[in-house]
């Protein structure tokens, strides 16, 4: 199978899924205690403006044509109009992604920068105290809440020594590469942890192959062993490791770009939920399944172009 | 203990398989019964003794301090650790171990709790699905797909938004959000119990499905779900945590860690202690249960180290 036709055949296995995405963000009006025209809009509002968006909505219709509606105007590239700001919702999104998309892609490097040596290291001697100091790692990392952890980097790195800035996300390429390391280390240092235990994992089980003893057995050792024949074949579990936890991953930027005051996704988010923006919120909540969906494709790719054997053949 | 479940937000199924899912168990194997001779047991007993003292100081918090958590004295602001304030005072006078014991005590109730809702639904719902297969099963995981598609923190946010803060919606939240995982776990599981010859002869003599899955199955697979939620209970304080860091939480002024750490952020520089404490207290927390579901994964998963 082509890799084109591996492509499409997973975006069709997805299909269902994002319409699921759809009716989830959907219902999520409806969960809103009482009548949600008046919730949303405020006590404030004029009997008029709550009729108004009884009518846009469908809010007197079945639920199935309030769906319907809702996707109809989906596919029309609407995502509604934002409560608080006024303007498309859409626009004010796609605004707000580039940060988001950077944080994303600067923490995941940071993330296998930090991770496979520390795996290699503790693979290398299993058992030995260098593995069990490694292995600690994870017991400690798991339960920190990610944004108290930047505080702490804030504090270390930003108040005591002024090496990067508090937040903000900088200006320009370079900028933004200073700005957005902090923010970036806390979301691969909460990542890390996962990865550490899945790719020592791994290593483990390619230490343990056939091809390593060969290796081994034809006076191959040490360094050279590790970085040419063990690494290879354990980054490819990296890639899909960092494939399954993307949805952590990007849970991980909302919470840091508020920190870090960065203005991406997560900040709007949060800033739209104090301003009780629904539409905004919704659209968000939308976007980033989808984000996630197309990450695990992109990664699924990844994947099978890494790895000859998996050659698209499932 | 590397082979814990550990995936709190689990990619789409039919995705890449997973191989972290089969973890060097040739080159571990032989080193099981060792590892848990001398290791493995005492990161349980270490575990139980970490979460046993958190527990103590919760519950004890109201004897051990003096201290009412919500007093303000507007005359002893932001004091330093001393014999009376052993953390010193917040921004309105109070103190803060006082906070951090009611607060850890809030926590750990709504996190406990919390987890006992996704647990049941997730189990049943997994044994339906896995036992009877077919379209049941089809539905069953097509939901999972979608609920796996969102990033936890941003729908379990986005829920307790729409629900309203505070306690209700956060259970409400994490169940609607967590039961997914147990699902999963158990629906694999079922798939391959099922199979089994102790489960083909009940049925063949007759016993009622409800009671093969209830009596037969379940023992035989929840050890896995089990190991699972002591991650899933850690993972459920950071999101109250988390929540509460946003004001999404319980309102105040009742002590929750997460919004201690929030208020301690406009402090940062002078006083680093009220925002490191109440998190620590979360590491604290989460070292213990990830030593103890570690612990029961290579008690409960012989073989599997």
């Amino acid at each position: 199978m082509g890799r084109m036709t591996f492509i499409f055949r997973r975006l069709l296995q997805l299909i269902p899924v994002a319409i699921g995405c759809t009716i989830v963000v959907f219902f999520m009006i409806h969960l809103i205690p009482g009548d949600p025209a008046r919730t949303i809009l405020g006590i404030h509002a004029t009997p008029r403006a709550v009729a108004l968006l009884h009518k846009e909505w469908g809010l007197n219709r079945p639920l199935i044509s309030q769906y319907l509606l809702f996707m109809d105007r989906l596919l029309h590239g609407n995502l509604g109009v934002s409560l608080y700001y006024g303007g498309s919702a859409l626009s004010l999104i796609l605004t707000h992604l580039p940060p988001t998309l950077w944080l994303i892609i600067y923490s995941s490097v940071l993330a296998v920068l930090i991770s496979v040596p520390l795996a290699m290291i503790a693979a290398s001697r299993k058992d030995g105290a260098r593995d069990h100091a490694v292995r600690v790692v994870p017991l400690l990392g798991l339960g920190m809440p990610q944004f108290w952890l930047a505080f702490l980097l804030i504090y270390a790195f930003a108040i005591k020594f002024h090496f990067f800035p508090v937040s903000g996300w900088g200006t320009g390429f370079f900028g933004h590469l200073r700005s957005m390391f902090l923010p970036s280390l806390t979301v691969a240092l909460a990542l890390a942890p996962v990865v550490i235990r899945s790719l020592r994992a791994s290593m483990l089980n390619v230490l343990g192959a056939e091809f390593v003893t060969t290796a081994r057995s034809k006076g191959i050792a040490g360094k050279r062993l590790f970085l040419r024949h063990v690494l290879r074949n354990a980054v490819i579990p990296a890639v899909t490791v960092l494939g399954i936890n993307i949805g952590f991953l990007i849970g991980g930027t909302v919470i840091i770009e508020n920190v870090f005051a960065i203005p991406g996704l997560g900040q709007l988010m949060i800033n739209s939920i104090f301003q009780r923006d629904f539409t905004v919120v919704q659209g968000i909540t939308l976007v980033f399944a989808i984000m996630v969906i197309l990450l695990n494709l992109a990664a699924d790719v990844a994947y099978a172009t890494l790895d000859p054997r998996v050659r698209f053949s499932r | 203990m590397s082979a814990i479940p550990l995936t709190p937000e689990p990619g789409l199924p039919g995705a890449a398989p997973s191989p972290a899912a089969a973890p060097g168990a040739r080159a571990e194997r032989g080193e099981a019964r060792r590892a848990r001779r001398w290791y493995t047991q005492p990161a349980l007993m270490i575990g139980i003794g970490v979460m046993a003292l958190v527990l103590a100081a919760a519950l004890a918090g109201p004897l051990i301090s003096p201290y009412n958590p919500n007093a303000q004295n507007l005359n002893a602001t932001l004091l330093g650790p001393s014999a009376h304030h052993w953390l010193g005072t917040d921004q309105f006078g109070r103190d803060v171990f006082t906070r951090l014991l009611y607060g850890l005590r809030l926590d750990l109730r709504i996190a406990f709790l919390a987890v006992l809702f996704p647990f049941t639904i997730g189990i049943i719902l997994g044994s339906v699905a896995g036992y009877f297969g077919g379209w049941v099963d089809t539905v069953v995981m097509r939901v999972v797909d979608v609920v796996v598609a969102f990033p936890f923190y941003v729908l379990v946010i986005a829920l307790v938004f729409v629900l309203g803060p505070g306690e209700r919606s956060i259970y409400i939240a994490i169940t609607l959000v967590g039961w997914v995982s147990y699902a999963r776990i158990i629906r694999g599981e079922i798939l391959v119990a099922k199979r089994q010859d102790y489960i083909l002869a009940a049925q063949s003599g007759g016993l009622g499905n409800i009671r093969i899955m209830r009596r037969h199955l379940l023992p035989n697979v929840i050890s896995q779900a089990i190991i699972y939620s002591m991650s899933d209970i850690v993972q459920d304080i950071l999101a109250v945590v988390t929540l509460g860091y946003f004001g999404l939480g319980v309102p105040p002024p009742t002590a929750d860690l997460g919004s201690m750490i929030n208020d301690g952020q406009n402090f940062l520089s002078t006083h680093w202690q009220l925002t490191t404490f109440p998190g620590l207290v979360v590491v604290l927390v989460g070292l213990g249960l990830s030593l103890i579901g570690d612990g029961l994964a290579d008690i409960l998963r012989p073989g599997q180290a």
